[in-house]
């Protein structure tokens, strides 16, 4: 058995949080609120030393600092400016007069990321995948190749055809759009079974853990 | 006897001229090894002819910070003497100046991009607008030979990228269509969409809530607020927060991002404004939860287990987590519709919740409730050019069936 504190400390949180298979109990909703708690805190401190720190407050001063030895700024300068004034503005959600200046930063951050997103958005998920798409129906000499392509082919655009919202799911329309679920549900129960599997080896490292590194039974 | 003796001697002769041949042959492959010998340590001894016509240009379609150089082979690489191991690229920001090496290609290449960091804290700054000039050196085993110094040449970048013209074109026809119908929609024409099951069932699941007296529990989930299927959670938490301030009914909103939970706040705000009753808005029910993955979970199941919500919305990004809140949920005997474009996620849905909205039918469901002419008529763009990518889908097919590779080149995207 451990004689390390963190370890009993670690073990006592595990068994605290897993006793909600039982039901609600007041040493799960202790441990429920020291992971919240501590994990909220530790968020605050990450994002303190990793984001403000480096991407806000350094090149806000580094900004200022060439501003008065230079007289002037180059753009990225007055963009870390722009950051740090929206940043700002957000915080004026406490001033219950003026916070509904802070919808302008949010508005920003939705709206340019939308505009970022639509172009990645339409490369990867349409583009390329049309592009991985477009292959040769008949191999010649390869029966499974070229089965394979066809499955393809027609799953895709049999897909393509269940997510398509402007007509009724009726008839051939509806048959193909069946085809298309059907095509998607073996999907996803392909994708189920994988992520079940990871999970599994999740729980394994937990009793591992337990058994091992705490109660030592383990050799 | 005589035959005997005929066969002796001929048997004796054949010894001796395979004997003899064996020898001769030794001593022509020993000539040839050393004369091979001879020749490989006399080029080795020698440098190689050095690579000419160096040329530096700005490389095309990036942010300005790399040139491109090409040179013209050396005379000894491949043919020749044959001793090119490989080509040493240096650089200098004078002709005259200390040139530093910049990269190694094997023999045999005669193009290298000479790439560097955009930031200048970087030891592998490269600046732009700068001139510079190669050189290129070719190497043998422990002698080498120099081009000559190449004009100078400066990185800039591009406003344009050519290899993604595609790209390009496909925004122009989608906002094409995406405006055209918006147009249309503006104008008052009625938009048929599709009826969507899990849409269908949300004034049911808030009617339910209303009945039971028991608050519901919207989920944005764990992406940021810059994120697609974010946006539509919001969208869709427009409808439902109108319909819960209609009804009365107190809707939970625990978040684990901050700036998520502001746009919600803002969000619901709005639509009980909106119903007519801003004085029922309560902001400390949509709150900051954590911004941990796990943490979040721990804190949500609890809320579900003790507020016992009659509907839960799991609606925006889900990652792991989406079935230990979906198997919470259904324990504690909530209606739950769920929507996610995060592929892998889904089937934890569809087998915990109710109703489920499959990767774009959540985006098609905030234009369905919003019913907003812009919303409406970007779903129906959405719509025709996926009718075109389904036309491409089977002309790129047979095209590639029939090996025409001038249409499969239109497709072509430079990442």
């Amino acid at each position: 058995m451990s004689t390390n504190l963190g370890v009993w400390i670690a073990a006592f949180l595990t068994l605290g949080i897993m006793s909600f298979l039982y039901k609600d109990n007041p040493i799960y909703k202790f441990c429920e609120a020291v992971f919240v708690g501590v994990s909220a805190g530790y968020w605050f401190v990450t994002e303190y030393f990793t984001v403000f720190l480096p991407k806000v407050w350094d090149n806000v001063e580094t900004a200022i600092n060439v501003l008065q030895a230079e007289g002037r700024m180059d753009w990225f300068h007055w963009s870390y400016l722009l950051g740090g004034i929206l940043g700002v503005l957000m915080l004026l959600r406490l001033v219950p007069k003026i916070g509904w200046i802070s919808r302008w930063p949010l508005a920003v951050i939705v709206g340019t990321t939308s505009g970022l997103w639509l172009i990645n958005y339409l490369v990867s998920n349409a583009m390329v995948q049309v592009r991985q798409t477009i292959i040769p129906l008949y191999v010649a000499g390869n029966l499974n190749a070229s089965i394979g392509n066809i499955i393809i082919v027609v799953g895709t655009f049999c897909g393509l055809i269940y997510f398509f919202f402007s007509k009724e799911h009726k008839g051939v329309f509806g048959g193909a759009a069946k085809v298309g679920i059907w095509f998607i549900m073996i999907t996803f129960g392909a994708s189920f079974g994988y992520t079940v599997m990871s999970r599994m080896s999740l729980l394994i490292a937990r009793m591992d853990f337990l058994v091992g590194t705490w109660l030592g039974l383990l050799k | 006897m005589k035959d005997k003796y005929i066969f002796r001697t001929g048997v004796l002769l054949i010894f001796l001229f395979m004997f003899t041949s064996l020898f001769l042959g030794m001593d022509t492959c020993l000539a040839q090894e050393m004369g091979e010998a001879e020749i490989l340590e006399d080029s080795l001894a020698q440098p190689p002819a050095p690579p000419t016509n160096v040329v530096a240009k700005d490389a095309p379609n990036d942010n300005g910070h790399a040139l491109l150089v090409t040179w013209t082979l050396s005379a000894d690489d491949g043919v020749g003497r044959n001793n090119v191991v490989s080509y040493q690229i240096l650089r200098s920001d004078s002709p005259e100046g200390e040139f530093e090496v910049r990269g190694l290609v094997p023999a045999g290449e005669n193009i290298f991009s000479d790439e560097g960091a955009k930031e200048k804290e970087d030891a592998n700054y490269f600046p732009p607008h700068k001139d510079f000039y190669y050189k290129v050196r070719a190497r043998s085993d422990g002698i080498f030979s120099d081009s000559e110094v190449s004009a100078p040449a400066q990185a800039y970048g591009q406003w344009y990228h050519t290899g993604k013209t595609p790209v390009l074109f496909a925004v122009i026809i989608f906002s094409t269509f995406a405006l055209v119908f918006i147009t249309v929609a503006r104008k008052g024409k009625e938009l048929y969409i599709r009826p969507l099951a899990g849409i269908e069932a949300v004034d049911e699941a808030i009617g339910r809530a209303t009945e039971m007296g028991k608050p519901i529990l919207y989920i944005l989930g764990l992406g940021s607020a810059d994120m697609i299927a974010t946006i539509a959670s919001f969208t869709i938490l427009s409808r439902v927060s109108k319909k819960t301030a209609e009804y009365q009914t107190p809707i939970l909103i625990p978040c684990c991002d901050p700036i998520v939970m502001a746009v919600a706040q803002e969000t619901v705000r709005a639509a009980y404004l909106e119903a007519g009753r801003p004085d029922d808005y309560k902001q400390e029910n949509i709150y900051y939860l954590t911004s941990m993955q796990f943490a979040y979970v721990a804190g949500v199941n609890g809320i579900m287990i003790r507020e016992k919500p009659a509907t839960n919305f799991y609606l925006g990004k889900f990652y792991a987590e989406s079935l230990l809140l979906a198997e919470t949920g259904s324990l504690a005997g909530s209606i739950q519709i769920s929507g996610t474009d995060e592929i892998a996620q889904i089937p934890f849905f569809v087998a915990a919740t109710d109703y489920t909205l499959i990767g774009e039918e959540l985006y098609a469901a905030s234009a369905y409730l919003g019913r907003e002419p812009v919303l409406l008529g970007t779903l129906k763009g959405q719509d025709w050019a996926k009718a075109l990518v389904m036309i491409f889908l089977i002309l790129g097919a047979l095209a590639a069936t029939f090996h025409f590779q001038w249409f499969l080149n239109l497709l072509k995207v430079q990442l």
